[in-house]
């Protein structure tokens, strides 16, 4: 029995559907995010849990107990609003203080508490401050510590580390996996940034316009994203239209607006329109001629650890990434070959919903 | 709040240092721009205030009328009779009475009609803000009808067998109907700052398994004590200078500044006297809601900005 249970839970506002019909199941100390495009309900969803926004259909249990229809102030959830919600009237120290008042923590005890959680924050020196004297990501972090020293069974994070620095935002991700396994709080985070999503989730919840298109743990998410969205949204990827010529003993064999290439998925039979999705990362560049494609590179962006290249080819732009590994990048208008091994290669049955959202390729 | 009249200023330096003119022009613009209501203010304002107050300064002789000079008689008189210092005193209870009514009453409206559902909202709005479309005078009888010897009020007392209750020409009537009057001043500014509040803050309050009632002493309540504040010094303003009800209500005995200043001016014809009753009003007026704003305002500046 999981720990918090959504069934079938559905939010329209008049006649729009925010949230259709969803269901999840978070097990007990499960670090569980919820990655998708704006407005596609994930607040609306963490609201639902909250108690803030009553769902229209559907039931949520929590340990065993239907809460669809609890009050907010009776649910015992430690919550991170999209927008802070910080008590503006109150310093950073009250702040945090507040929720251990209302748990009715003796006040000696409260002081360390408070101290500790503005601590894990890197907020110490703050903690005689009003809110509106301090930056976006310092309100942020008031908001994290202030869920935080509650000590919550479940906490709600809506875009908890989303104004802050690399740096710091990493040390915070950190910061929240320590808390989570060592206290075993069951944690629900609602994020845009999908490496986010990655590096701190057992699962990733992916949603597309108020529905749940995959639940899966990160890994699975980027390597066997089961819709053409989820490739699209979920890191960078090449989408190829091609047509099955034939099924072979390893899988099937493509044809790409006639170059023929092999992939290892199985079922598949011939004449059957296909999409093939390729992570950047898994193309390999070659001397020319020599891969499975020759192409020219039309532009290279330089991403730090990596480069980022753009091949013009017979099957039209692909993105390529290569590792920075210290030697001289390829210059634009050379000459290069592609290649790549066929366990790479991701099948989506059915011909291209849409041409790819340019905004989409840019966000991951 | 702040931030954004500042912001302006600081855009006009990025002009080119060569060309002065526009930039003189931009620098005078606020002046330009605030000289014809800061004309009709000294017009309509300043000016009867200042001719007043010269009037208060004036010789006043019984048999022959105004008589110009100088003296400081009429302040002398008014500041150290009893008869005086008695209506100074009721008008201010009186005040602080019906503001303090006004906050108890007009609060608590104002957050109910911000959690309001969309029509309904506005319906209740209208209803507050109803009132204001009647004259004060009109109000002020039909307080003088319901609660007068004849009025329904007495009329079903009679029929109770309780007897006819005398209650009006008393304290309490002015304080009703000038609570009745005022309460749209308390709820509209109220209503303002409930609404720039996030309901997110109260939500989160909740969420930390806050009570609504703690939810709303602790973190609503002094986010909107701004609006609270100039509320009530608003009604505290206007019901210590109220003058229509007071005198249809308070009748002859009871008596507010507003109605000596009155009575002096239309009875006794004593207009130096009465100008210096309205100057003392207006000083008194100042300085208990400047001490007021001080002392709350001061309390929450740091914190609401
Ligand atoms: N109170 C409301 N009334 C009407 N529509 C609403 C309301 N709240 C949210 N919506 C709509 O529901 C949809 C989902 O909103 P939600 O806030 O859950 O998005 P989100 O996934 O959190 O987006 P973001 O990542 O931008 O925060 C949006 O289309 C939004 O316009
Ligand atoms: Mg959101």
């Amino acid at each position: 029995m999981s720990f918090l249970e959504l069934k079938n839970i559905t939010k329209r506002y008049g006649p729009m559907t925010a949230v259709g019909d969803i269901s999840l199941s978070v097990e007990k100390g499960e670090f569980v995010s919820l990655l998708g495009p704006s407005g596609c309900g994930k607040t609306t969803t963490l609201q639902m849990i909250a108690g803030f926004v009553e769902p229209s259909a559907g039931t949520i249990r929590l340990d065993g107990r239907d809460i669809t229809r609890a009050k907010a102030n009776s649910r015992g959830l430690g919550i991170v609003f999209q927008s802070y919600a910080l008590f503006p009237h109150m310093t950073v120290f009250d702040n945090v203080s507040f929720g251990l008042e209302m748990q009715r923590v003796p006040k000696g005890e409260r002081k360390p508490r408070v101290e500790e959680a503005l601590a894990l924050v890197h907020l110490s020196p703050y903690a005689g401050r009003y809110p509106r004297e301090l930056s976006g990501g310092q309100r942020q972090r008031v908001a994290l510590a202030r869920a935080l020293v509650i000590r919550p069974p479940v906490l709600l994070l809506d875009e908890p580390l989303s104004n802050l620095d690399a740096k710091l935002r990493e040390a915070m991700q950190f910061e929240l996996r320590d808390i989570q396994r060592k206290v075993g709080t069951t944690t629900v985070m609602v994020t845009h940034d999908q490496s986010e999503a990655f590096s701190i989730s057992d699962r990733v919840v992916v949603m597309e316009a108020g529905r749940i298109t995959q639940i899966d743990q990160p890994y699975r998410i980027y390597e066997h994203p089961q819709t053409e969205f989820i490739s699209r949204f979920v890191g960078k990827t090449n989408l190829l239209p091609g047509t099955v010529t034939a099924a072979t003993a390893g899988g099937a064999s493509v044809s790409l607006a006639g170059i023929r290439v092999d992939v290892e998925t199985a079922g598949l039979s011939a004449g059957e329109t296909v999409t093939l999705c390729i992570r950047p990362e898994k193309l390999r560049l070659t001397a020319p001629t020599q891969g499975l494609l020759t192409g020219r590179v039309a532009d290279r962006y330089f991403l730090g650890s990596q480069w980022l290249y753009h091949i013009d080819g017979p099957l039209g732009t692909l993105m390529a990434v290569t590792p920075n590994d210290g030697s001289t990048p390829v210059e634009t208008g050379a000459p290069v070959g592609l290649d790549w091994s066929p366990a790479v290669v991701r099948i989506h049955r059915g011909t291209l919903a849409e041409a790819p959202d340019p905004a989409l390729e840019v966000a991951g | 709040m702040t931030a954004q009249p500042s912001a302006a200023p600081s855009a006009t330096p990025a002009t080119a240092p060569d060309d002065d003119a526009p930039a003189a022009r931009v620098r005078s613009a606020p002046l330009i721009l605030s000289a014809p209501a800061a004309l009709l203010f000294a017009a309509l304002v300043l000016t009867p205030l200042f001719l007043t107050a010269l009037l208060s300064f004036n010789e006043f002789d019984h048999m022959t009328g105004r008589t110009g000079g100088f003296t400081l008689e009429h302040y002398r008189s008014v500041l150290t009779d009893s008869y005086y210092l008695e209506i100074f005193l009721r008008t201010f209870r009186v005040s602080a009475l019906a503001t303090a009514i006004c906050v108890v009453i007009g609060v608590p409206e104002a957050y109910i009609l911000s959690r309001m559902g969309n029509p309904w909202r506005s319906v209740f709005l209208l209803v507050v803000l109803a009132p204001l479309l009647v004259s004060v005078v009109v109000r002020a009888f039909g307080w003088s009808m319901l609660l007068g010897p004849e009025g329904p009020i007495n009329a079903a007392l009679v029929a109770l067998g309780v007897g006819r209750v005398r209650m009006l020409y008393g304290e309490g009537t002015v304080i009703v109907a000038l609570v009745h009057v005022m309460l749209p001043f308390m709820v509209i500014p109220v209503w303002t700052s409930l609404q720039k509040l996030d309901p997110a803050v109260e939500q989160a309050a909740l969420s930390f398994g806050a009570s609504r009632a703690t939810a709303i002493v602790r973190v609503v309540a002094p986010q909107i004590l701004p609006g609270i504040l100039s509320g009530s010094l608003i009604v505290f303003g206007l019901s210590a200078s109220a003058f229509a009800i007071p005198g249809l209500l308070g009748g002859r005995r009871l008596k507010m500044v507003a109605t000596v200043v009155y009575d002096q001016y239309l009875s006794d014809l004593n207009w130096p006297m009465g100008a210096a009753v309205a100057v003392l009003l207006l000083t008194a007026n100042l300085i208990i809601m400047l001490t007021y704003h001080r002392v709350v305002e001061g309390h929450y500046r740091r914190r609401l900005g």
